[in-house]
């Protein structure tokens, strides 16, 4: 399964969209089909700072709670309310509706800790 | 690790596959929810093979069965199934079972986790003569198709009116062919059937049904939705709202506690604790917000931790909503008392509610 080209992937199966100094997080689909049904998604305050690959909320399927990481430090511009209605867009839509941050980027140069669509790739089939 | 006879078939059909009670089961195949609403709206197919099987021939089985056990054995009718739960002295419960009642023997299905402390329990109070005990766990299949459809789409596979047999009877019969004990029983809070074959009849018996009865909606379900289905119709599940710790009385189950039987173990503790009626107890909660409530949370009163969540999940058939079962002190059970849950370490509202949380439409 090859990985969205235009995204940033984390180890922790998040993914950055980055335009500029603005950044939107979500989780991958390879993420989202681990969890099963995400029924609860607990997400930070607007304004509130975070920190590279802290937890920063958390995501609840039937099942199982994770921990949501951050893939990039900033201060969060907006967060997904529609989630709190309709978690379920999660798994329909990881990429589209079922994003869960937007941030303002606090340093773009810890993008290059994170990887690319091949990178990430090559870690979801090492977990097959 | 131990594989029941469906294992190939659940890997075949990509089912995920976890550790339970020693077993590799399947937790889900298509998604939790998808296969909850199958089993609500039209049927879904389960492997309980894991679960233990026990037979039990003998004039004086019974009677002694009365003796290790809350509910009555003795005045079952033929071909009644019936709930029922061994005790230890305390009063708490080693398991919660069914027993069928069969020509001229009994099958006692007992919980997968606690298998083998049943089998010896069973074996260290056995008469010396009158009771003779068959372990069958592992190779007995059981099967159990659960939904409202389960009677249309599993009649043509049977040759016995599945119409005519009543909740929690059985009989046996063949189901494609294949002889099996048919009892209208289940775990979901649906109609359906338990079918209880040889293990290796059971493949052939699942491929069969899906295959024919696919069309019709139904749907291989996995551990995580029988879950859920028994959350929300209220049963108990050993290990949450039964323990050696947690009576019957305390979970509510009251209704199968025969105190006028003759001398039973655990009779006098559960007496007692009935009279006292002061007893921590299980209750239903409803979450007023959609945090799922999770086993150990505490549930908190003025300040105060008042009790612990045993289960917890959303209820797609209750809304949607947060529903859970909590072990809570007396004083804070009856219905509409608002509690909190904690949660991450934030109180999270929640009401006490009656259970079941869902009933279905008879």
């Amino acid at each position: 399964m090859a990985q969205p080209e235009n995204l940033l992937y984390s180890k922790e199966h998040e993914w950055v969209s980055l335009d500029g100094d603005s950044a939107t997080i979500g989780i991958t689909d390879y993420a989202q089909s681990a969890l099963g049904d995400i029924v609860y998604v607990e997400l930070p305050k607007v304004g509130s700072s975070i920190k590279q690959f802290s937890t920063v909320g958390v995501i609840e399927s039937v099942k199982a709670v994770s921990d949501l990481f951050t893939p990039l430090s900033g201060e969060i511009v907006e967060v997904n309310s529609a989630l709190e209605n309709d978690p379920a867009a999660v798994n329909r839509e990881p990429y589209g509706a079922g994003w869960l941050l937007k941030i303002r980027v606090a340093d773009p140069a810890e993008a290059k800790a994170l990887l690319s669509p091949t990178e990430y790739d090559k870690i979801v089939h090492a977990s097959h | 690790m131990k594989r029941t006879a469906l294992y190939d078939e659940h890997v075949r059909a990509g089912a995920r596959i976890v550790d339970f009670a020693g077993f590799e089961m399947p937790v889900q195949y298509a998604g939790i929810l998808k296969e909850h609403d199958a089993v609500r709206h039209r049927a879904g197919l389960f492997d309980l093979s894991h679960m233990g099987q026990f037979w039990l021939t003998g004039e004086r089985v019974p009677e002694w069965a009365d003796t290790l056990t809350i509910n009555t054995v003795g005045t079952m009718k033929p071909l009644q199934a019936r709930y029922n739960i061994f005790c230890n002295d305390a009063g708490g419960a080693h398991d919660d079972t069914i027993f069928y009642r069969l020509h001229g023997r009994w099958l006692l299905v007992v919980n997968a986790g606690n298998a083998d402390k049943m089998w010896a329990h069973l074996n260290a109070n056995r008469p010396s003569s009158g009771v003779e005990l068959e372990n069958a766990h592992g190779r007995r299949a059981l099967i159990a198709i659960q939904g409202p459809r389960s009677v249309e789409m599993l009649q043509p596979h049977v040759d016995l009116d599945l119409g005519a047999m009543r909740y929690y009877f059985c009989a046996e019969g063949h189901v494609n062919g294949v002889l099996a004990v048919i009892a209208r029983t289940g775990y979901t809070g649906e109609d359906g059937f338990e079918l209880f074959v040889d293990g290796e009849r059971a493949s052939e018996l699942w491929q069969a049904l899906l295959r024919d009865c696919g069309p019709q909606g139904l749907e291989p379900c996995g551990l995580g939705a029988r879950d859920v289905l028994r959350l929300e119709a209220g049963m108990p599940l050993y290990g949450h709202e039964l323990t050696e710790e947690i009576t019957p009385v305390q979970a509510g189950l009251t209704w199968a506690l025969k105190l006028n039987k003759p001398e039973f173990v655990g009779k006098a503790a559960l007496a007692a604790q009935c009279e006292r009626d002061d007893y921590p107890r299980i209750v239903g909660l409803v979450m007023s917000g959609r945090a799922p409530a999770r086993e150990g949370y505490l549930v908190m009163h003025d300040g105060r931790a008042v009790g612990e969540i045993r289960s917890g999940s959303v209820g797609p058939s209750v809304g949607n909503k947060s529903i859970a079962t909590a072990l809570v002190e007396p004083g804070v059970a009856t219905e509409g008392t608002r509690l909190g849950v904690q949660v991450r370490g934030t109180a999270h509202e929640a009401t006490v509610v009656p259970l079941p949380f869902y009933k279905r439409a008879r």
